[in-house]
């Protein structure tokens, strides 16, 4: 197995980034953000043919549409420390005149952002027009997005699941953040989500499974599971099983910290868990 | 006075189609997108030119703005195409945000917007769609008259980068403008010199503008009229120049008063020079089932009614 060392060590960064985010403006989601750290690390790090100095079309490029956008804070520390912009630009995140706002957007002319997300469910139809048109430019990379599960609620998501897969959008790549949870309780209570593999599958996409979605070698194997699946007439998943607020024990496990601020005693608990690795900001 | 020729009724919905035909052969970074409308819209020419940049969607307009908006990342430029209705209200939080917030080059094309969709009724006639996409940032409007009209702004909106809101109907019209006329985005276009009377007209309610200075000239009355096909960005200079001229202004519109082109040409004169002005336009009322002559009759979006409208605005003055 490949050394992912320095992938654990930008994750452990990476949920500082998140922590000192959010308690900087006593707003935004650690929750959501905390659980896919992972995910994105590796994405941006290990996976993905990306370009920092950021051009718009991003021809020839893998693209990445983060759909579900409350989770910004793990979005901007990922691209920052992937070279998009400074990551000094951090502790600008959701203070006036920002380009890191509450949700990300193409507005303030972020590098790395290509399209507003927050309002949830779009993103999905946006990443499979970006795929469609990489397919009519004769570029073979791959378009990936990342959803909550909460967010597989809004019916645009299935709209845009049964495009893909009667269109054979085979270069396209869409993970859903299995956490259980959204602002009002479970995905349970709210409203249960059911089989989830079964719909994707019943919809005419390939799913593959990541029941560790914190652990970066179980989340690089996935995401490399699920390319080996493109180019074959089928969209693919990913269900990515993860725990809000990993990483930090008392955030973990609950909902609670969906859209929550920690205080400062909190906040240095937090960083007390997760020693500085690369720097902060 | 000058007069206009109806050169042959057409439906403006054809001057999309045929300007999208045209598009398809000039310029490969067109797209199309529609909605199982194909037919309605008049865009069955470009599929058939070219398979692969037409995408059929399916009865899904939510994905039909986020997939047209992710087209824009690659270099394409989309037009999505189904009923005003679904292009808009049905769609409008995935227009707010992917698109217009994203400040995506896409070109929303509206067919069947109004009264005049006819016997479909209320459910599909909407007359709200205006006030809708004006109120969004950085969004385009264009509400055009006729098929020649139609048919030059489809291929001017494909130059013009930035989300545009293209509105036309499903009647056949008078067809008047000029054959591959010039078609500037945001400038009003000025048919006839009048002195006593300024007439403000959008979409299918030109011709009806038209008919009116007519009759009104058959009184001695002297009505100027303004084909506004933009309605944002509004021609500011045309409206106040003429309001200064005339003294007072009509202006109508196959849409609610509440949001439309009137609102707009109203807070342009009262913020440079307040003038009496009347509307032609819904009254805060949603449509029927009815033929497009019989209901532009009963709301009152005709030339007798417009006619009215500036005998009454003129004595306001």
């Amino acid at each position: 197995m490949a050394d992912t060392q320095h992938l654990k060590d930008l994750v452990t960064q990476v949920r500082r980034d998140i922590v000192r985010q959010v308690h900087a403006v006593s707003s935004g989601h650690p929750g959501g953000s905390l659980g896919c750290t992972e995910f994105l690390v590796t994405l941006y790090n290990e996976v993905m043919d990306h370009d920092p100095s950021f051009n718009m079309d991003g021809v020839n490029e893998d693209l990445f549409f983060l759909s579900n956008g409350h989770i910004s804070p793990v979005f901007y520390s990922v691209l920052a420390r992937s070279g998009y912009f400074p990551v000094e630009e951090l502790s600008t995140f959701r203070k006036l005149n920002t380009r890191l706002q509450g949700h990300p957007t193409t507005h303030e002319g972020l590098p790395g952002v290509r399209i507003a997300s927050g309002s949830l469910g779009q993103g999905m139809s946006v990443a499979i027009g970006a795929a469609a048109v990489k397919k009519l430019n004769g570029d073979t990379k791959t378009v990936f997005t990342l959803h909550g599960d909460g967010e597989l609620q809004e019916g645009q998501i299935w709209e845009a699941a049964m495009y893909a897969a009667a269109n054979n959008v085979d270069n396209l790549i869409s993970t859903i953040d299995v956490n259980g949870q959204q602002i009002d309780g479970s995905t349970d209570q709210v409203l249960a989500l059911g089989d989830l593999r079964g719909k994707f599958e019943a919809f005419g996409w390939k799913v593959v499974t990541v029941t560790k979605g914190n652990d970066v070698d179980a989340v690089l194997a996935g995401i490399k599971e699920a390319l080996t699946l493109t180019g074959k007439k089928q969209p693919i998943c990913i269900l990515l099983h993860t725990e809000m607020g990993n990483g930090i024990d008392f955030m973990m496990g609950s909902h609670a910290w969906h859209g929550i601020a920690p205080n400062d005693e909190q906040l240095a608990e937090a960083l007390r868990q997760n020693p500085e690795t690369l720097g902060d900001y | 006075m000058k007069i206009y020729e109806n050169t042959g009724s057409k439906d403006t919905r054809s001057g999309f189609g045929d300007g999208l035909t045209e598009l398809g052969q000039k310029n490969e970074n067109v797209v199309a997108l529609c909605a199982d409308l194909t037919g309605s819209l008049k865009m069955n020419a470009f599929a058939n030119n070219h398979p692969e940049r037409f995408f059929q969607v399916g009865i899904a307009e939510a994905n039909m703005m986020g997939m047209a908006a992710g087209m824009t990342i690659g270099g394409k430029i989309p037009f999505t195409g189904t009923f005003a209705n679904f292009s808009t209200g049905r769609v409008y939080d995935q227009i707010r945000q992917s698109i217009a917030y994203s400040d995506k080059n896409v070109k929303i094309c509206a067919s069947h917007s109004g009264l005049t969709l006819g016997e479909d009724g209320a459910t599909h006639q909407i007359l709200e769609d205006i006030g809708l996409m004006k109120m969004l940032p950085g969004m385009t409007v264009i509400n055009t008259c006729d098929y020649n009209q139609t048919k030059a702004a489809t291929l001017a909106i494909a130059e013009h980068h930035g989300p545009v809101y293209l509105r036309f109907g499903r009647p056949k019209v008078a067809n008047f403008t000029p054959e591959n006329g010039e078609f500037k985005i945001g400038k009003a276009v000025l048919l006839q010199e009048g002195t006593d009377v300024t007439i403000i007209a959008t979409g299918h309610l030109v011709w009806e503008a038209l008919e009116a200075a007519k009759a009104l000239n058959e009184k001695g009355i002297s009505a100027e009229v303004i084909n506004i096909h933009t309605i944002k960005p509004l021609d500011e200079e045309a409206v106040i120049k003429s309001a200064k001229k005339t003294g007072c202004v009509v202006t109508a519109e196959e849409h609610n008063f509440l949001g439309g082109l009137g609102e707009s040409v109203a807070r342009t004169l009262s913020l440079n020079h307040p003038t009496p002005q009347e509307f032609v336009a819904t009254n805060d009322t949603f449509g029927e089932s009815g033929t497009p002559a019989q209901l532009l009759e009963k709301y009152g979006l005709n030339a007798e009614n417009i006619a009215l409208k500036a005998e009454a605005v003129i004595k306001r003055k």
